[in-house]
């Protein structure tokens, strides 16, 4: 078990590194920040001054060196557009998009995991038809459309719901809340269900998929030969066997979420790091792009290796394999 | 179930309530745009909408009514008593809003702040040699020569608070390379006749009347809430929606849709900004041509691309009538000769006989570049000029791009282009600032002159007027001269001068306001019906 967590530690520690340098090499070609710093009148002396002060002359090696040991110590740099630490500005709008993220993976495993059991036991039904037709739209919707959609139904012709921002928020601590009050809940609302409609549709077939297979194995008949009642069999024989795939794929959708949450962040004004990130792009603000991509592809070497941890404990054949392997 | 309904009727209680409070106490004035200020620090940005957020909060010296006018603000007046000095007379009884009283001290340390090496604004006091107190009300600006148009761009030189700003450590603009955060950039302090009560980067920022205003307030707000929205789609849905009051800029496409709806409506004028295109005029051989030589060197050949643009087709098509075709490369508005410039007319015979005349009786190939994320619609013109140039045999590969890295292909030292497109407003309001950034010619040895000249299109007359203009003080004079230098522009053909395009605004009905041609807003000019 350690020699394998060790593994994965040391592939993950490359996977950073190789993240870094194609994120460096790629803010190369991203345009000049220096042009959207400054204004138009800004003499070409006071240009190269600024250039030469952002270390933007130096060798590409030595930037690279600056680049990755900075990171390495959480040192994100400062942000040239709102001149602010990054890590400062990421810590401000981290707790946005992780209540955004949570809610909707939440939303996609209570609505997604029921409709996959449903669809998965009545195959042929009316009922099942409707809902797996439903869920092709989910699937092939782009985001931003269904965004906007809800939006004009909820917020303009029905005015039910707001249509931007993210209402009231609580401060605990540093860690900004909107689920303290009445006006938080409402703003969550519809860029949640935006976010989760792909997940929950990916769910529902997955867990679908993977129930008409169980249903069909032996262990199953066994049981209901036994007499248990249909109600058993199927939830605490057959869903529990589902689930070990539906923890790996939910554990890689959740680093999706987070980090594809910028299109629903942006149609919703969300004050999370995915407007933070398209922003700077925008303003070629190359500390927060580099910051952002290598803390999504921290978030996703983390969430891999607990998968890879958790998927060992809850299989027994995956221990049993090892171990037989050593043969 | 019974407990269901009874929550559903609590909520549309709640919900009625919550509206009918918000129109009892209808002097809130929420409103958005595209993006929140960058910083609160007055002199850490050279933006337009920095200025027009902090315009509400700071003052300089001067400022600018909604017609763009020069009035006096925290100098109640000024002289220029030798050539080279300029004497202001500050205003008596001003306070910060942190109740310091504002005098000369002041006017000095704000001047030493925005003349440090880490501001992005020193062109504002580009010249000025040295500032000399008088006495505690008095300032004299002393510049290193005569300067007709010193306080031209002072609108966006604020006044800080000495004290504040030494009891902060704010003394300096935030320094990136140092890792030095200003205090400043966080929180504001000025004499406006607005203060900042609460702010939430990127989500909403507030602000109060300042009651201790030295001036009488004209607006009759008692709150006014800022937030950004991104989306055009989002922001219009918020004003349809009635959770914002006024929002800019509004897209073109939902125009008659703001309009057609009860209750809101756009708001649009002609903005000072000048889009035009540029030709390669100094390379041997112009790069993406198939020609020998460089066609853009020939008068003619850019004559007949004058010639062949329908102006007047992008005005109605693509600007959807909110464009102004433009003759010079500056808002008429900013020039008061600029009806003796007359554009040439639309002509595509006129524009093919030039071409056949300057050796190119088939046309040619070549590119043009363009943004498709600074100016209103800057692709779709590109496309339309493509297409027009067509029809005159010019054959255009076009390449719209983001502006990151649209600017740092075209500026200088790279100029990789053959035809562009740029748009230029003049900071100081003043055509010096077009002539000098634009027309005169470049000198890299002294990096001066013609910055944006890209296209290095020269002439010795123009240089000659870009330095009289500087110095000389009769305005009629001046004005000629200036004139003289856009006919030499003109006659010439170093650009095509395309439009002015349209500040877009939309705001419900119950809120009126004035719209400036900078696309600056501020609130002083704001009552709620």
């Amino acid at each position: 078990m350690f020699k394998f967590i060790a593994g994965r530690l040391v592939q993950s520690i490359f996977v950073m590194l190789f993240v870094g340098a194609i994120a460096f090499t790629l803010f190369q070609f991203v345009g000049d920040p220096v042009e959207q710093m400054v204004g138009q009148d800004t003499t070409q002396a006071e240009r190269d001054e600024l250039r030469e002060r952002l270390g933007l002359n130096d060798p590409l090696i030595v930037q690279f060196a600056r680049f990755a040991g900075n990171m390495a110590t959480g040192d994100f740099g400062f942000s040239y557009q709102h001149k602010r630490p990054v890590s400062q500005l990421i810590a401000e709008r981290l707790p946005a998009t992780m209540e955004l993220a949570g809610l909707s993976i939440i939303l996609a495993l209570m609505v997604g995991i029921p409709l996959g059991v449903y669809t998965g036991l009545h195959r042929y039904g009316v009922a099942s038809k409707v809902i797996m037709t439903l869920s092709l739209i989910g699937v092939s919707l782009p985001t931003f459309l269904i965004g906007i959609l809800f939006i004009y139904l909820f917020s303009v012709i029905l005015g039910w719901l707001p249509s931007f921002g993210r209402g009231e928020v609580v401060n605990l601590g540093g860690w900004t809340t909107g689920f303290l009050t009445l006006s938080g809940w409402k703003a969550i609302i519809l860029p949640a269900i935006t976010l989760a409609l792909f997940q929950m549709t990916l769910v529902m077939r997955l867990v679908r998929a993977e129930m008409l297979e169980v249903m069909r194995t032996d262990y199953i008949k066994f049981a209901r030969a036994r007499g248990i009642s249909n109600r058993a069999v199927q939830f605490r024989h057959a869903l529990k066997n589902t689930l070990v795939p539906v923890i790996t794929i939910i554990g890689l959708q959740l680093g999706t979420v987070i980090a594809f949450a910028i299109i629903t962040e942006t149609v919703f004004q969300w004050p999370g790091m995915g407007r933070l990130f398209l922003q700077g792009i925008r303003a070629v603000d190359i500390p927060i792009m580099s910051a952002y991509l290598v803390m999504i592809a921290f978030f996703f070497v983390i969430i891999n290796l607990i998968v890879d941890i958790l998927y060992y404990v809850v299989d027994p054949r995956l221990r049993v394999d090892r171990a037989g392997g050593a043969n | 179930m019974r407990r269901r309904i009874i929550t559903t009727a609590a909520m549309a209680l709640a919900l009625t309530m919550g509206a009918s409070l918000q129109a009892a106490e209808a002097k809130e004035l929420r409103w958005a745009f595209s993006s929140d200020t960058a910083s609160l620090d007055p002199m850490g940005h050279n933006v337009t909408f920095t200025f027009s957020v902090l315009g509400n909060v700071y003052e300089g010296l001067v400022q600018r009514d909604a017609d763009l006018k020069i009035q006096p603000a925290l100098a109640e007046k000024w002289e220029i008593v030798e050539p080279n000095r300029w004497r202001f007379y500050l205003r008596k009884g001003v306070k910060f809003h942190n109740g310091n009283a504002f005098n000369a001290d002041d006017v000095i340390f704000s001047y030493q702040r925005i003349n440090n090496p880490d501001s992005n604004l020193r062109d504002r006091v580009a010249g000025v040699k040295e500032v000399v107190k008088v006495d505690d009300y008095t300032v004299d600006f002393i510049t290193d020569q005569p300067n007709p148009i010193l306080i031209s761009q002072w609108e966006s030189f604020f006044m800080m608070d000495k004290e504040w700003a030494e009891a902060n450590g704010a003394t300096v603009p935030t320094n990136l390379t140092k890792g030095i955060e200003s205090f400043a950039g966080q929180n504001a302090n000025g004499t406006g006749p607005f203060k900042i009560t609460e702010r939430t980067i990127d989500v909403r920022t507030v602000f109060e009347p300042n009651k201790e205003w030295w001036d009488k307030p004209t607006h009759n707000l008692t709150k006014v809430t800022m937030t950004p929205i991104q989306q055009a789609a989002t922001r219009v849905a918020a004003l349809l929606s009635g959770e914002i009051d006024m929002m800019f800029p509004a897209p073109l496409q939902d125009i008659d849709r703001i309009n057609n709806n009860s209750g809101t409506r756009v708001i649009s004028g002609p903005e000072l900004r000048t889009i035009f295109l540029g030709f390669d005029q100094f390379r041997e051989k112009a790069l993406g041509t198939n020609t020998e030589k460089n066609p853009f060197k020939d008068v003619r050949v850019r004559k007949a691309i004058y010639q062949a643009i329908d102006i007047e087709l992008i005005k109605s098509r693509i600007m959807r009538n909110l464009a102004d075709p433009s003759s010079i490369m500056i808002s008429p508005k900013l020039f008061p000769l600029a009806d003796q410039i007359k554009r040439y007319p639309y002509d595509p015979e006129a524009s093919k006989k030039l071409l056949a005349e300057a050796g190119y009786p088939n046309g040619f190939e070549t590119r043009l570049d363009c943004t498709n994320d600074r100016y209103v619609n800057d692709a779709q013109i590109c496309q339309a000029i493509t297409a027009m140039l067509a029809r005159v045999g010019i054959k255009l590969n076009m390449r719209a791009y983001p502006n990151a890295q649209y600017f740092a292909d075209i500026a200088r030292p790279k100029q990789d282009f053959a035809l562009y497109l740029l748009g230029w407003t003049p900071s100081s309001f003043d055509s010096q600032n077009v002539l000098y950034n634009l027309m005169s010619s470049w000198d890299p040895a002294a990096a001066r002159g013609g910055r944006v000249n890209y296209g290095d299109g020269t002439d010795p007359r123009i240089d000659e007027i870009t330095n009289l203009v500087v110095t000389e003080t009769d305005e009629a004079k001046r004005n000629q001269l200036i004139l003289e230098a856009f006919k030499i522009s003109h006659d010439k053909v170093f650009y095509v001068p395309l439009h002015q395009q349209a500040v877009v605004w939309a705001a419900r009905d119950n809120v009126d306001l004035k719209q400036r041609a900078d696309d600056q807003f501020h609130f002083r000019h704001v009552t709620i019906k």
